[in-house]
C-alpha cells in the first residue's frame, strides 16, 4: 500500500492561526480536500514537514451574494455543482466543476484546491521509484526538463478545470496572511512556469473567490480528456460572453486550459469577437485564433499535435453553445455526461 | 508561536480520535500520516474496504463519511474526528442484507467482488439522496468506481432492481431509520 | 439448436454461491489476511533497465530499527518459471537485472513503512548494459543478450509450420491479399493488487496464501525455487480480485515471503502497490503481423501464410505458448484448406508479457477479421455473407489437426446482424456513422498441461455424510468468473439437491485434488466433467443403498428436489439426507472422486500440443461507431454480441462473462496501452513504463461503456459438462476488429493497429483527404530468417497428423544444465 511520509499535523482554530503556522514553520503547506496533495505526498513529489488543515474551517465554506458572488475557497466541488445559483448564473464554472475528476473526488476536493492544483507532467506525476529511474526532473529532485531537454523552465501543465472558467468570468481571488490580505485578478495568480506556477507566497492562504455579477454574461466550459471521468483535461476551452442589445458581442473572454503551465487568455480571439455577431464564419475565425494561442507540449495524454488540432474544434463548440445552438448531442459524445 | 509549536508537537504523536463507524462509537489512536483507509483496515480490521491504487485513481476504497461517498485513501484518519463513517460491513441491518446487496448478489453486480463494497456504498448514498435515479444518473454516480469485470451493465441493472425492491418491499431496510444516511 | 433444458439447476438464473460474501465484504482476499505476529515485506526493484549487479550492500538496512531480515538473490538456490522450457526467473536477481522493476532485494520489517524506509538504505552497484526496447532492436546482432538460453541473440523462440503447399494455393487463388497489422501491448489491470502471505508450519514446512489463479503451478515453483519437497509446501489460492491471466504465473514475491516465513518463523505478508503490479505484467504481447491470404471468387479462403513477431519483454513466462497462440487458432473459425505460419518471440528490457484474456489469439484475430473486411469490400460481398459461406463444419478436423466439436457461429452471425439491423446499416449510414462485424473462436481449456504429464487436468473429491451436507473439493480457483458456482451447481444437478446444501473447498493444494488452475477457459469444462464423475459415483452409491431399502433395482432410483425416489413406485421415496444415512450404513464413510483428462490431440507433430482443446466456443459481434471527422473523436453507442457457449450453466454469470469481455475488448480497442519510454540517448539510458498508474493507463469508466446487447447461443458440445463450452475469453476477440471495421464503414479509413484512437483516425482522414491511402498502420514486417518449417499435410491431403520432414533445430541450452552451471560458479 502506498503510504504517506511522516509530517506534523496542525488543526488551526481559524484562518489567522493557520496563517501564523504557515509563516512560522519551515516547509509547511495547507491541506483542504487533500485530493491533490496527498497523492503527491505518497509519491514523494511534495514532502511538507507540516500540514495545516483547513477542512474544518466553516469560514471558508460560505457562498455569499453581493454585487456578484463570493465563494469560500473551502467549498467542495460537489457543493458548487449543487448550487442552483451558480448553475444558472455561472454556467461555465458549473460545467467545469462538474467535470473535475470523479464524484468522490468532487465530494472531497475544494474550489481553492482546484485553483491551486499542482501542475502536472507525465515525467513528474510518478512514484519516487519511477522518477529515480529517469534520474528525476527539474520540478522535483532533478536538474533537467525531460519534456524539452533544452528548456530552462519546467513545462508541467496547468490542469485545473475551474481556473480557466473562473478567469473567463473575470474572477478575483483573495489571499490572506497573518498580517493582512490582498485581492488580485485570478489570472494574476498564475505564471507560465511549471514549478513556480502560482504568484501566491508560501505564507498566503487562498480564502475567497470573487465573481462579478453574472447577469447578462453567458459562459461555457468544454473539456477534452480520454475518458468520461477521472482524467485531467488534455485541453479545455472556457468562454464567457456578454452580448449587446443587437445580439452582437459586447465583451468576450476565451481561456484555454491544459496547454501551458497556466491558463492561457486568448486575447486576440476575444478582441476579434467584440462587436461581431456569432456567425459561423466569425466563430471559425475566432476558433482559429484560439488555436494559434495554444502551445501544448508532450507531457499529457494524447499527442501535442492532436491537442493543438482539437483547439479550434473545441473553441468552435464553445462559441456555438454560447450562440444558443443545441450542443447536447455533441456534449454527450465528448463529455460523456449531460452538462 | 510557542503555543503553536506545543500544540503541533502533541499532534505528531498518535492522536486519539472518536468517531462513529457503522453506527457504533469508536475510539482509535492514529498517527497523522494514517489514512482513513489504513485506520479502517489495519486498526479496526474492517477489511471489507478495499484498495486498488491508494492515489484516488480507482475508487475501490470509497466509504461514506457523514453520508457522502469519499475515497478513504485520500482522507486523513485524524480528520474523521466526530464523523459518522459507513463501510460495507454496516450495510446489512439485523442480519438482513440491504436491497442493494441482495440485488448485486442476484443479478451479477458483483463478479470478483473487489470493487463491490465501494460501489454498494456509492449507490447507497445516491439512493439515500435520490430514491429514483435514471440510468444516466446511476452511471454518473458510479463514474468514480472502476470495475474491470462486469462492463458495468449488470451493475446498473442491479441498482435498478434494488430501487424496485426498495419501492415494493415493506420489510426492506428502512433507510430513513439509519442514522447519518440522509434521506 | 438444442434449446430444451430439463435441468433443475443448470441454466437457471441463480444467485452465485459466493454472492452474499461478495456483497458484504466477507470475501477474504489475500491482503485481508491478518495474522498474529505477522511481519511485512517490501521489494527493492531495479531502477535501471539492463545491468550486471556488481554488489549489494544491505548492512545499513539490516541495522534499521524494526527490520527483521534482508534478503538478496544469494538467499535463493534455484531458478523457476511457468514453462519447463523457460526456467529463467529468480526470486531476487543475482547477477543481472533485465528491466526497471526487476527485484534485487527484500526487506522484512514490523510494518510496511519501516520496510520501505529500509529499502532506501540498500546500496546496489550496477554495471549498465545495452538496452533493447523493441523487436527491431532485439533482432540486431550487436546488443547485449538478455538470456544465454535464447535461440540466437535476443530471439527467444522461432516457430515455423506448413500445412499443405500454401505457395501453390496462393499462386492459384483468384485474389491474394497481403496486410500488415500491429497490436500494441496492454495489461490486465485487476482491481486487486497481487498479495501473498507466507506462514511457517512445524518441521520446516510452509503455507503460502496468494492471489493466484494457479495454485498448483505456484506450488511447483515454490518447491523448486526453495529446494523443498512439494509435500512440505501448501499453497492456498485466495479469491482473486480479478485475474484476467495476470495472476497465472508464479511470482517472485510469492517465493520471497515463503522463504522469509521459513527463516523468521513468523507470518510474512506482501501486497504490491499498483506500479509493482504493472511490473509483474504478463500482459498482452505487442505483436506485429503479416497476413498473405488467398481467396476464391466468392471470397472463400484458399490458403493463408501468417507471420507474427512478439515483443516478449524480459522473461520467458508463457511466451513459447503465446507465440503458438498467435497462429494456431486461425483455422478454427473458418474453413482454411492450407495454412502456414511463422512466429518469433524476442526478449526486450521490459516487464515480461504473458497470457491475457484470449492469450495470443486476440492479436491475429484482429488482423484476420480486418483483412476479411477488406476482402469483402474489394469483392463487394457483404461481410456477413462472406463469413457465413465459410464457417467451419461441426466435427471438423482442421488443416493443423485441431478437432472441433459443436459450432454455433452461423447462428451467432445471424443473430447479431438481425439484432443490429445490419442490412439496413452496413454502407448505408450517413458519413461519420458506421457498423462493423467480426467473428472469433476460442479454446475451452488447453488440451495439454503446462508441463508434460499423463495425469488428470482436474480432480474433484466429494465427501457426504449423515448431515445431508455434501462437501466438494477441487483445486480450481475462484477469480470472479464463478468457478465455485459451476462446481456447486454441477454437483447439485447430479444429486438433485439444493446448491445451498453443498459446501465447496477450492484452491488449496493440501486439501483439494489438483486442478491446473483458472486459465485458458478450462475450468467449467474440465472441473465440470470431473465433478460430474465424482457426483455420479456418489449418486450410484446412494442409489444402491436406497434401492436396497426400497427393495428395488438401483436403475430405477432417481434424485430430484432433495429427495430420492423409485421412479416406478413414487410412494417409495425419502429425503436425500436419509438416503445418505442408508449409504453410510452400508458402505461406511462416503467419499468419491472424479477426474478429467482431455483426449490426446490428433496432431502428432512436434508442437501440435498447443491449440488442441476439448471444445471451441464461437462469437460474432457488431459494433456501432460515430466519428467526428474534424477531430477523429470516436464514440461507441452500442455493441451487439452473440456467443455460442454450448450450454449456459448460470445465465447471470455467463452474461457477465460475455459483457465483461466486451468491456475489456473495447478498452483494448480504444485506449489501453502498455507503452514504454526512452529518454534522449545522449542524456540517459532510461527505459521506463510510460504510465504505470490507474490514472494514466486508461481503463474505461462507467461513462465510457456503451450499451451491450447480448445473446447466449447454445450449441452443446459432446465434450462439455451438460454440453457447456467457455464464455470468459472468446467474446473479447471479435470486439476489437469489429470496431476497426466500423470505423472504415463510418469514414472510409483503415486503422490497422490497436488501439484505435482519435489521433490515428484524424491522421488517416488527413491522408485520405490528401489523396493518400487513408490508412494508419505498420508499413513492413522485418526480414527474418525462419527455420525450415515442419511440413504436415492436412487431413484432406492424406496427412496423418505427423510431419513428413525432420527439420534441424538449433538446440537451446537446457535449463537444468544452466542451473547446475550457475550453482558451480556461485560457489
Amino acid at each position: 500500500m502506498m503510504r504517506l511520509p511522516r509530517f506534523h499535523y496542525y488543526r488551526p482554530r481559524d484562518i489567522r492561526e493557520a496563517a501564523l503556522v504557515l509563516a512560522g514553520e519551515e516547509n509547511a503547506m495547507v491541506i483542504a480536500g487533500g485530493t491533490d496533495l496527498l497523492p503527491n505526498m505518497k509519491r514523494r513529489q511534495q514532502t511538507p514537514r507540516t500540514l495545516v488543515a483547513l477542512r474544518h474551517l466553516d469560514e471558508l465554506k460560505r457562498v455569499t451574494n453581493g454585487s456578484g458572488l463570493v465563494i469560500g475557497a473551502g467549498v467542495t466541488l460537489t457543493d458548487l455543482v449543487q448550487d442552483r445559483g451558480i448553475k444558472s448564473a455561472y454556467r461555465g464554472l458549473w460545467q467545469a466543476a462538474a467535470q473535475v475528476a470523479t464524484p468522490h473526488l468532487r465530494n472531497m476536493g475544494t474550489l481553492g484546491g482546484n485553483i491551486c492544483l499542482d501542475t502536472r507532467c507525465n515525467y513528474y506525476d510518478q512514484n519516487h521509484e519511477w522518477r529515480k529511474a529517469i534520474d528525476f526532473c527539474m520540478k522535483k529532485d532533478g536538474a533537467i526538463c525531460w519534456v524539452s531537454t533544452g528548456s530552462k523552465t519546467c513545462l508541467a501543465t496547468s490542469s485545473t478545470d475551474t481556473a480557466p472558467a473562473l478567469v473567463s468570468l473575470g474572477a478575483e481571488v483573495e489571499l490572506e496572511t497573518a498580517h493582512g490580505q490582498r485581492t488580485i485578478p485570478l489570472h494574476e495568480l498564475y505564471r507560465d512556469d511549471g514549478i513556480h506556477y502560482l504568484t501566491r507566497s508560501n505564507e498566503e492562504i487562498l480564502t475567497r473567490i470573487i465573481l462579478p455579477d453574472g447577469a447578462g454574461t453567458r459562459s461555457v466550459y468544454w473539456k477534452l480528456r480520454r475518458r468520461g471521468s477521472f482524467d485531467f483535461p488534455v485541453l479545455s476551452v472556457a468562454a464567457a460572453i456578454r452580448f449587446g442589445a443587437g445580439g452582437a458581442v459586447d465583451e468576450a473572454r476565451i481561456v484555454l486550459g491544459a496547454v501551458a503551465s497556466q491558463p492561457v487568455l486568448c486575447d486576440s480571439a476575444s478582441e476579434f469577437l467584440n462587436d461581431r455577431s456569432l456567425t459561423d464564419e466569425v466563430i471559425e475565425e475566432a476558433a482559429a485564433l484560439c488555436a494559434r494561442a495554444a502551445k501544448p507540449v508532450k507531457n499529457t495524454d494524447f499527442s501535442p499535435h492532436w491537442r493543438k488540432r482539437a483547439v479550434a474544434r473545441l473553441a468552435a463548440y464553445a462559441l456555438q453553445e454560447l450562440r444558443g445552438d443545441d450542443m447536447r448531442a455533441t456534449r454527450e459524445k465528448i463529455a460523456r455526461q449531460a452538462l | 508561536m510557542n503555543k503553536v509549536t506545543t500544540l503541533k508537537r502533541s499532534q505528531q504523536q498518535n492522536a486519539h480520535i472518536g468517531c462513529q463507524v457503522n453506527r457504533e462509537p469508536v475510539q482509535v489512536s492514529v498517527a497523522p500520516g494514517k489514512t482513513l483507509l489504513e485506520m479502517l483496515r489495519e486498526d479496526l480490521q474492517l477489511t471489507g474496504t478495499k484498495h486498488g491504487c491508494e492515489l484516488g485513481e480507482c475508487g475501490a476504497c470509497a466509504v461514506l463519511v457523514d453520508g457522502e461517498p469519499i475515497l478513504s485513501c485520500l482522507y486523513l484518519a485524524l480528520e474523521a474526528e466526530g464523523c459518522s463513517i459507513d463501510t460495507v460491513e454496516g450495510m446489512a441491518l439485523d442480519g438482513r442484507l440491504h436491497p442493494l446487496q441482495e440485488a448485486f448478489a442476484d443479478l451479477g453486480g458483483a463478479q470478483c467482488g473487489y470493487c463491490t463494497p465501494a460501489i454498494l456504498l456509492t449507490c447507497k448514498a445516491l439512493l439515500d439522496k435520490q430514491p429514483d435515479p435514471d440510468r444516466d444518473q446511476i452511471r454518473e454516480a458510479l463514474s468514480g468506481n472502476l470495475c474491470r469485470c462486469t462492463g458495468y451493465q449488470q451493475i446498473f441493472e442491479s441498482v435498478e432492481e434494488a430501487i424496485l425492491r426498495l419501492d415494493h418491499s415493506e420489510q426492506g431496510t428502512d433507510l430513513k431509520s439509519v442514522p447519518g444516511s440522509g434521506g | 439448436m438444442s434449446k430444451e433444458n430439463s435441468y433443475s439447476v443448470i441454466g437457471k438464473p441463480r444467485r452465485r454461491v459466493d454472492g452474499a460474501d461478495k456483497v458484504t465484504g466477507q470475501t477474504c482476499f489475500a491482503d485481508d489476511i491478518m495474522l498474529p505476529r505477522m511481519l511485512h515485506c517490501k521489494l527493492l526493484r531495479s531502477h535501471v533497465p539492463h545491468a550486471l549487479i556488481r554488489s549489494i550492500d544491505t548492512r545499513k538496512a539490516e541495522r534499521h530499527p524494526g527490520v527483521k531480515l534482508v534478503l538478496t538473490g544469494r538467499d535463493f538456490p534455484n531458478e523457476y518459471g511457468i514453462l519447463p522450457v523457460s526456467q529463467d526467473e529468480q526470486p531476487l536477481c543475482r547477477e543481472k537485472v533485465r528491466f526497471v522493476g526487476d527485484p534485487v532485494a527484500a526487506v522484512i520489517a514490523r510494518d510496511e513503512f519501516v520496510a520501505e524506509e529500509a529499502l532506501e538504505l540498500i546500496r546496489v552497484e550496477y554495471e549498465p548494459l545495452d538496452t533493447i526496447s523493441d523487436p527491431v532492436e532485439a533482432l540486431k546482432q550487436e546488443p547485449a543478450r538478455l538470456h544465454d538460453y535464447s535461440e540466437e541473440g535476443n530471439i527467444h523462440k522461432r516457430l515455423s509450420y506448413e500445412f499443405g503447399d500454401v505457395e501453390e494455393s496462393l499462386a492459384n487463388s483468384a485474389h491474394v491479399f497481403e496486410d500488415i497489422f500491429f497490436f500494441e501491448g496492454n495489461t490486465h489491470l485487476p482491481l486487486e493488487q497481487h498479495a501473498a502471505v507466507g506462514v511457517p508450519e512445524a518441521e520446516g514446512r510452509v503455507t503460502l496464501w496468494s492471489s493466484t489463479q494457479c495454485p498448483h503451478y505456484v506450488h511447483r515453483a515454490v518447491a523448486k525455487a526453495l529446494d523443498l519437497p512439494m509435500a512440505h509446501v501448501r499453497v492456498i489460492a485466495t479469491p482473486n480480485g480479478g485475474g484476467f491471466g495476470g495472476k497465472t504465473d508464479p511470482f517472485n514475491h510469492e517465493i520471497v515471503v515463503a522463504r522469509a516465513a521459513l527463516m523468521l518463523g513468523r507470518p510474512i505478508k506482501i501486497c504490491l502497490n499498483r506500479e509493482e503490479v504493472f511490473y509483474c505484467h504478463r500482459g498482452r504481447h505487442p505483436v506485429l503481423m503479416k497476413f498473405r491470404t488467398g481467396v476464391d471468387v466468392n471470397g472463400a479462403l484458399t490458403a493463408m501464410h501468417l507471420q507474427t513477431l512478439l515483443d516478449g519483454g524480459a522473461y520467458g513466462s508463457y511466451g513459447v505458448a503465446s507465440a503458438f497462440y498467435t497462429a494456431v487458432l486461425q483455422p478454427v473459425t473458418y474453413h482454411l484448406p492450407r495454412y502456414a505460419f511463422d512466429a518469433c518471440r524476442v526478449f526486450t528490457n521490459k516487464p515480461p508479457c504473458g497470457p491475457k484474456r484470449g492469450h495470443g489469439t486476440v492479436q491475429p484475430r484482429f488482423g484476420q477479421e480486418v483483412q476479411l473486411d477488406k476482402i469483402a469490400d474489394r469483392l463487394k460481398i457483404d461481410p456477413a455473407e462472406l463469413r457465413l459461406n465459410m464457417v467451419e463444419k461441426p466435427g471438423a478436423l482442421t488443416a493443423n489437426y485441431l478437432k472441433i466439436g459443436s459450432i454455433g457461429l452461423a447462428e451467432c452471425i445471424n443473430r447479431v446482424t438481425e439484432r443490429s439491423g445490419w442490412k439496413d446499416k452496413y454502407r448505408k449510414l450517413p458519413s461519420g456513422r458506421g457498423v462493423g462485424l467480426a467473428c472469433s473462436s476460442y479454446l475451452t481449456g488447453a488440451g495439454n498441461s503446462i508441463y508434460w504429464n499423463a495425469m488428470p487436468h482436474s480432480g474433484v473429491q466429494l465427501k457426504l455424510d449423515r448431515s445431508g451436507r455434501v462437501t466438494v473439493f477441487c483445486g480450481a480457483t475462484e477469480i470472479g468468473q464463478g468457478s465455485d458456482d459451476v462446481l456447486v451447481a454441477t454437483v447439485a444437478e447430479i444429486l438433485g439437491i439444493d446448491p445451498l446444501d453443498i459446501r465447496c473447498v477450492t484452491g488449496d493444494t493440501d486439501l483439494t485434488p489438483v486442478d491446473l488452475g483458472s486459465y485458458s477457459s478450462r475450468v467449467t469444462l474440465m472441473m465440470g466433467n470431473a465433478a460430474i464423475q465424482a457426483a455420479e459415483r456418489a449418486r450410484d452409491l446412494i442409489a444402491q443403498a436406497a434401492a436396497q431399502k426400497f427393495g428395488a433395482d438401483a436403475e430405477v432410483i432417481e434424485f430430484a428436489g432433495g429427495r430420492v425416489f423409485n421412479t416406478g413406485r413414487p410412494e417409495q421415496e425419502m429425503p436425500f439426507q436419509e438416503a445418505v444415512v442408508c449409504a453410510e450404513e452400508i458402505y461406511g464413510s462416503l467419499g468419491t472422486t472424479g477426474s478429467y483428462t482431455p483426449a490426446p490431440p490428433p496432431g502428432k507433430y512436434k508442437g501440435g500440443g498447443v491449440g488442441p482443446s476439448p471444445a471451441y466456443s464461437y462469437t460474432a459481434a457488431v459494433v456501432e461507431v460515430e466519428i467526428d471527422t474534424a477531430s477523429g473523436w470516436i464514440t461507441v453507442p452500442r455493441v451487439y454480441i452473440a456467443h455460442d457457449l454450448g450450454r449456459t450453466m448460470n445465465p447471470v454469470l455467463a452474461r457477465g462473462q460475455v459483457e465483461g469481455s466486451v468491456y475489456m475488448g473495447l478498452g483494448e480497442a480504444l485506449m489501453e496501452e502498455s507503452a514504454f519510454r526512452r529518454l534522449p540517448a545522449r542524456l540517459s539510458g532510461a527505459l521506463v513504463h510510460r504510465e504505470p498508474s490507474m490514472l494514466e493507463y486508461k481503463s474505461p469508466t462507467s461513462t465510457d461503456m456503451p450499451e451491450v446487447i447480448t445473446d447466449l447461443i447454445e450449441y452443446p458440445d459432446d465434450n462439455g459438462p451438460f454440453g457447456a463450452k467457455e464464455a470468459g475469453q472468446g467474446p473479447l476477440l471479435p470486439v476489437i476488429p469489429a470496431l476497426a471495421n466500423a470505423v472504415y464503414d463510418a469514414v472510409g479509413v483503415r486503422i490497422d493497429e490497436v488501439p484505435i484512437t482519435a489521433e490515428k483516425i484524424l491522421q488517416a482522414l488527413d491522408s485520405k483527404a490528401r489523396g493518400g491511402s487513408g490508412r494508419v498502420g505498420p508499413a513492413k514486417f522485418p526480414e527474418l530468417e525462419w527455420p525450415e518449417p515442419y511440413r504436415v499435410p492436412p487431413p484432406w491431403e492424406g496427412g496423418d497428423g505427423n510431419a513428413v520432414n525432420k527439420p534441424q533445430r538449433k538446440r537451446a541450452a537446457k535449463m537444468h544444465d544452466m542451473d547446475r552451471f550457475r550453482k558451480v560458479t556461485a560457489s
